[in-house]
């Protein structure tokens, strides 16, 4: 079996998480030819072959252009799979290659089963299995698949010739986050609010908790989107990530965009009325409980004592 | 204008879900039935691009079974002008790629300026069926909005990239936007809105027999890998027994 991994680069740099996608091709023990576009000052450390175009040429964000040169390297090496990152520029891409090839494309993968691949259904309360008749598009889930050990050497670069291609869209440039009102990522304690609070008000409620216990108010997006907390304060995959000594979630089921942000935090303790939800896999703790009855309670003896 | 906007009916992600005789998919008995979530933004935006434009028609398209008349009915009362609906018993059945050839068959024709559809579904999260729509009416697409503008015949939006960071793109219709979380407030109908819903077009039609590339083999419970200690009981023990635990197995006490 043989895959083709396209590795993520940003701004020409090679992103660290690429190395999921080998650890990926090592779980399946296959073989894998990586595609970038990057810049061959910053290559991976890996054996093998690496398709480069050159990011000058080729620009940040231009999905025509990928396509097409990605389309090119498998006419050269016919990789049975073309493997990417689930992330906004993975999934971007895939369905474009999906229907440009008519490889079948799989989503989100988390697990593989001999020539099943698995991958999450319903806030990942279900796991589906799926089969692409050996051949397909995947992307794969941040943090499913992580490397064992350093990987080593440095990968033949084959540049690519980067033709000219008609965009429609036009890539104005980036915009930053905001000036990040509160780090989270040097916070020893965060209690974070997730959909369960209920309603706006009652994010007080996690809010006095975090402040009893010395510690940052969190958030899951749902409640950053309702806009009950500002956005600086959201955790997972696009909010930041953390690794506190304690964590708390309070009224969180477990999206896996959040749990990809918090869940190497040292201690969890999860707070909610369903002790199935996702949350449980990631807690040492599960307090069932309403998190409006539960996070006052816990607040009031803290700061009694 | 002529603008798109596809929808798919899901159930409350709240739900307890119980899998299906074949284990094939989760079992629809006792589950509450809603607009996929992403959804609601791709109407929103569709119906403020006809408010701002004056002159424009919202379709809306949905591929499921006779359930999903109802978000598509919402859709209507939100603001939408008539529908497509699709109807599909075996919806679940289909891929990425065949439930996006279906919309595509019913909507080519049409010409639309924009197609508004959700970054993907709550129930499948595949985040295909708008980009392979696009792909197959050969229309450019952006993924991932949360951001929109629209002036001088230009759209301007923000692709919401890792770690709060956007990515600022101008395209010129014809295109497919699939809509993030937050791009804007959805509105709930109001009741004359309803009732004026009644009155609009759903056109129902039988889904088309397009080609699946993916099988799917089955369907379960994740195996469960965490141990987390589980704490039930009443409020002031659930406090005592969490406390405790907290001393015993954290610094952050003291």
């Amino acid at each position: 079996m043989k895959l083709l991994l396209v590795a993520e680069y940003k701004s020409k740099k090679f992103l660290e998480s690429n190395y999921e996608l080998i650890a990926f091709a090592d779980k399946l023990k296959a073989d894998y030819v990586m595609f970038g576009v990057g810049d061959e000052t910053d290559l991976p450390k890996c054996e093998g072959k690496i398709y480069l175009a050159d990011s000058e040429k080729a620009g940040e964000y231009n999905p025509s252009l990928h396509k097409k040169l990605i389309a090119e390297v498998m006419e050269k090496e016919k990789a049975d799979f073309i493997v990417l990152p689930h992330t906004s520029y993975g999934w971007d891409l895939a369905p474009r290659l999906s229907a440009e090839l008519a490889f079948p494309q799989v989503t989100e993968v988390v697990d593989v089963d001999d020539d099943n691949f698995i991958l999450p259904a319903c806030n990942g309360k279900l796991w589906r299995k799926v089969s692409t008749g050996g051949k397909g598009i995947i992307t794969i889930q941040g943090g499913a698949f992580n490397p064992e050990n350093d990987y080593e050497g440095t990968p033949e670069v084959i540049n690519l010739e980067v033709p000219s291609v008609e965009s429609k869209i036009q890539f104005e440039g980036y915009e930053k986050a905001e000036a990040v009102g509160v780090d989270l990522t040097k916070a020893e304690i965060i209690v974070s609010a997730g959909r369960g609070v209920g309603k706006k008000e009652n994010v007080e409620n996690v809010r006095k908790l975090a402040e009893a216990l010395g510690g940052e108010l969190g958030a899951s997006r749902p409640v950053v989107d309702s806009e009950w907390v500002e956005h600086s304060h959201q955790v997972g995959t696009t909010g930041q990530t953390v690794a506190p000594k304690l964590y708390v979630a309070c009224g969180i089921s477990g999206a896996i965009q959040h749990l990809a942000g918090m869940k190497k935090s040292d201690f969890i303790l999860a707070v909610n009325t369903d002790k199935d939800a996702p949350i449980a896999e990631v807690a040492d703790v599960l307090v069932v409980a309403d998190v409006n009855q539960f996070a006052p309670a816990l607040a009031e003896k803290i700061s009694s004592k | 204008m002529k603008i798109l906007v596809c929808v798919k009916q899901v159930p409350d992600m709240e739900s307890k879900f119980k899998l299906d005789k074949n284990n094939k998919w989760f079992s629809e008995e006792d589950l509450a039935f809603r607009m996929n979530e992403y959804d609601e933004y791709a109407v929103e935006q569709a119906v403020q691009l006809k408010e701002q434009t004056g002159d424009a028609e919202v379709v809306v398209v949905s591929l499921g079974p006779e359930r999903a008349k109802e978000a598509v009915k919402k859709a209507l009362a939100m603001g939408c002008d008539r529908a497509v609906h699709i109807k599909d018993g075996d919806y679940y059945k289909k891929d990425s790629y065949s439930v996006a050839k279906n919309i595509y068959e019913y909507v080519k024709d049409e010409n639309f300026d924009i197609a508004f559809t959700g970054l993907q579904s709550q129930d499948r999260g595949s985040a295909q069926v708008g980009v392979l729509l696009a792909e197959f009416l050969d229309y450019p697409c952006i993924t991932t909005i949360i951001e929109f503008e629209y002036k001088d015949s230009e759209i301007q939006v923000k692709r919401e990239l890792e770690g709060g960071e956007k990515a600022v793109v101008k395209v010129k219709p014809p295109v497919v936007l699939t809509c993030q979380l937050g791009l804007n407030t959805p509105r709930y109908p109001t009741l004359p809105n309803i009732m004026k819903a009644k009155k609009k077009e759903i056109k129902a039609v039988e889904p088309l027999d397009t080609e699946n590339l993916l099988t799917f083999t089955d369907i379960d419970y994740p195996e469960k890998k965490g141990a987390a200690e589980i704490l039930e009981g009443d409020v002031n023990e659930l406090v005592e027994k969490t406390l405790d635990i907290l001393k015993q197995k954290t610094s952050v006490l003291k």
